[in-house]
């Protein structure tokens, strides 16, 4: 009752404030979201026009505009080997990397979720390797996990088991630095999404796990006709976030396979930051990094799209 | 749930007690071969426990003259300190004004803002080398910087924490007089301290691990952050092994501290962040 009389008053002060075409609300919604405004049209907006102009233009060893090429960047990127190679690098990367931290941080949030004492030390464990670096990650991989000696981490726990020493990140027949750059992220990233899993989770009702029980199923059953349902959005988001983010894969491939002289050779993987970054900052080659970059972007807007396509139909069926 | 018998029980926590040494396994690394002499690490034999403790490696890596450890880090602080919380109070005012005050051209606005999402981030390191590198930004702390205080991703975030903000502080505020403005600062930022808490570590530790950006604007070693460096370190001609270890330890170090002692807001800042729309 209270709060009804209470709305009545101020409903009329809104509706006065409204007729006079608030010029105050109008002055600062401007100072409020001026900042953000200016700050993405300067280094979003301006900067993809002029690299979108850019990408049209013989840009070797300068930014400004004015000698037109029309599509050559593009020819020339499409028609270079080393282009073609990082996407397939990338690619099979991603089809590596996407399902298992998928599945590992599902498995993560799902064992720490069902673990009573001890749960918020488990956590903080597997969340623990999001504070460090790719930089300092890849050091370590490549210095002490899988630096390829006898001493190396991978090597000694190898030859517990007979095997002999192998050259994680120089080998390239089988491809074994795919164990090495994978074991990196999956370290580096599975905690973050064991997180959002463990809040999908959270969000689920028990009284669903109830009527399963009553029902009579099993774990499994409950598994798969409860808990993977429920976590449908929480899953997608995941998906999507390992998705983008293995598209932009720079900082370990850079340091793991970086061309310095650390003793030892390592196997030449570059993904397409890679590419674009030896382009744009090593030839100074601006007209053929931003066409890379508009490639790389088109490509991930569409895969992204085809995702929430396929999703979307899932959900039909 | 009671049903469960100790037995039953038993092997959850192997696993989890397994796959937790696995996790903890390159720390253990990194700790071991920081205090190794160069000797004991490149040894061929595999020993547990560094046997002195060879703390020297810790001078070593500040004295070593081709890499600025304590130049990097001061560095690596400074574009730390300053773009979390600049980022995320242009974030909370943009977020604010999109989510509570209505003028017409909001929606348009924050189309805007939305739009910039869709562009993979790292992918634009080149059109903002342009820019930024058109401005005199090169090697300078405030280009690595700049770019990244203004997060169309912390827009959104805290436009989605205000849309649910109680609408009586605001009206206690328009009761006692305060203009738009007087409300946000007065009244709305003091009731955001959770969320700028959650938004404002994950900048801090964004920009602090921070690699390719550093990496193209800041080319001249005194613009180095700690991660720069730390690579320059990795793939020198002759590498003290341990002192490289050394370094990265000193590198982790804060963000670790950070996470075992604000590990609640950053728990909450990643659910938030995961589950935009």
């Amino acid at each position: 009752m209270t709060a009804v009389m209470e709305k009545a008053p101020a409903v009329r002060v809104v509706a006065k404030r409204r007729r006079r075409r608030d010029w105050r609300a109008i002055g600062a919604f401007t100072v409020l979201t001026g900042p953000v405004v200016l700050g993405l049209g300067l280094f979003k907006y301006v900067a993809i026009a002029w690299s979108f102009l850019l990408s049209f233009n013989d840009a070797r060893g300068t930014i400004t505009i004015g000698h037109w090429i029309g599509f050559d960047n593009y020819a020339f990127l499409l028609g270079d080997d080393a282009f073609r190679t990082s996407l397939t690098t990338i690619a099979l990367f991603t089809v590596f990397i996407v399902p298992i931290t998928f599945v590992a941080s599902l498995g993560l949030a799902v064992l720490v979720n069902s673990i009573r004492r001890g749960k918020a030390f488990f956590r903080t464990v597997f969340l623990i390797p999001a504070a460090v670096s790719y930089v300092v990650a890849a050091l370590v991989w490549k210095m002490a996990l899988f630096n390829g000696l006898p001493s190396g981490v991978a090597n000694v726990l190898g030859g517990l088991f007979g095997a002999d020493p192998v050259p994680w990140l120089s080998e390239t027949s089988p491809p074994v630095y795919w164990v090495a750059v994978v074991t990196l992220r999956l370290w580096l990233q599975v905690g973050l999404y064991m997180i959002l899993f463990l809040a999908g989770l959270k969000a689920i009702s028990p009284s669903l796990y109830e009527a399963g029980e009553l029902d009579g199923t099993t774990k499994w059953q409950a598994f798969r006709y409860i808990t993977l349902p429920q976590l449908r959005n929480t899953s997608v988001a995941v998906l999507l976030l390992i998705l983008i983010a293995a598209f932009q894969a720079f900082d370990e491939f850079y340091n793991l396979f970086g061309t310095g002289l650390s003793g030892t050779a390592t196997a030449p993987v570059k993904p397409p930051l890679v590419y674009l970054y030896d382009s744009a900052l090593g030839d100074q080659n601006y007209g053929v990094g931003s066409a890379g970059a508009f490639l790389l972007t088109v490509l991930i807007v569409v895969i992204t799209l085809l995702q929430g396509r396929f999703v979307g139909f899932g959900k039909k069926d | 749930m009671a049903v469960l018998t100790v037995p039953r029980k038993a092997p959850k926590y192997v696993l989890a007690s397994v796959l937790a040494v696995i996790f903890l396994l390159p720390f253990y690394i990194m700790v071991r071969n920081a205090l190794m002499t160069r000797q004991q690490v490149s040894s061929p034999d595999w020993s547990w426990l560094p046997d002195p403790l060879s703390w020297v490696n810790f001078g070593d890596l500040f004295a070593d003259a081709s890499v600025p450890m304590a130049h990097s880090l001061w560095n690596s602080f400074l574009v730390a300190i300053v773009t979390a919380p600049v980022g995320t109070l242009f974030g909370s005012m943009a977020g604010y004004a999109l989510a509570r005050i209505n003028v017409p051209g909001r929606r348009a606005v924050f189309t805007y803002v939305l739009v910039t999402l869709m562009i993979p981030q790292s992918v634009t390191f080149v059109p903002t080398f342009v820019v930024v590198g058109s401005l005199g930004g090169v090697n300078t702390e405030w280009g690595i910087i700049a770019p990244n205080l203004f997060s169309a991703f912390t827009v959104i975030l805290f436009r989605n924490f205000y849309l649910r903000f109680p609408a009586e502080i605001e009206e206690a505020g328009r009761l006692d007089g305060l203009g738009y403005l007087g409300i946000y600062r007065r009244l709305v930022l003091p009731n955001s301290g959770s969320m700028i808490a959650s938004l404002g570590a994950l900048m801090f530790i964004e920009s602090w691990n921070a690699f390719l950006w550093p990496l193209v604007i800041g080319q001249d070693p005194s613009s180095w952050t700690a991660q720069i460096a730390l690579s320059t370190f990795l793939t020198a001609q002759s590498v003290n092994l341990p002192a490289l270890f050394a370094g990265a330890l000193v590198t982790i170090a804060p963000l670790v501290a950070m996470f075992l002692v604000a590990q609640r807001f950053i728990v909450s800042g990643i659910a938030a962040s995961g589950l935009k729309e």
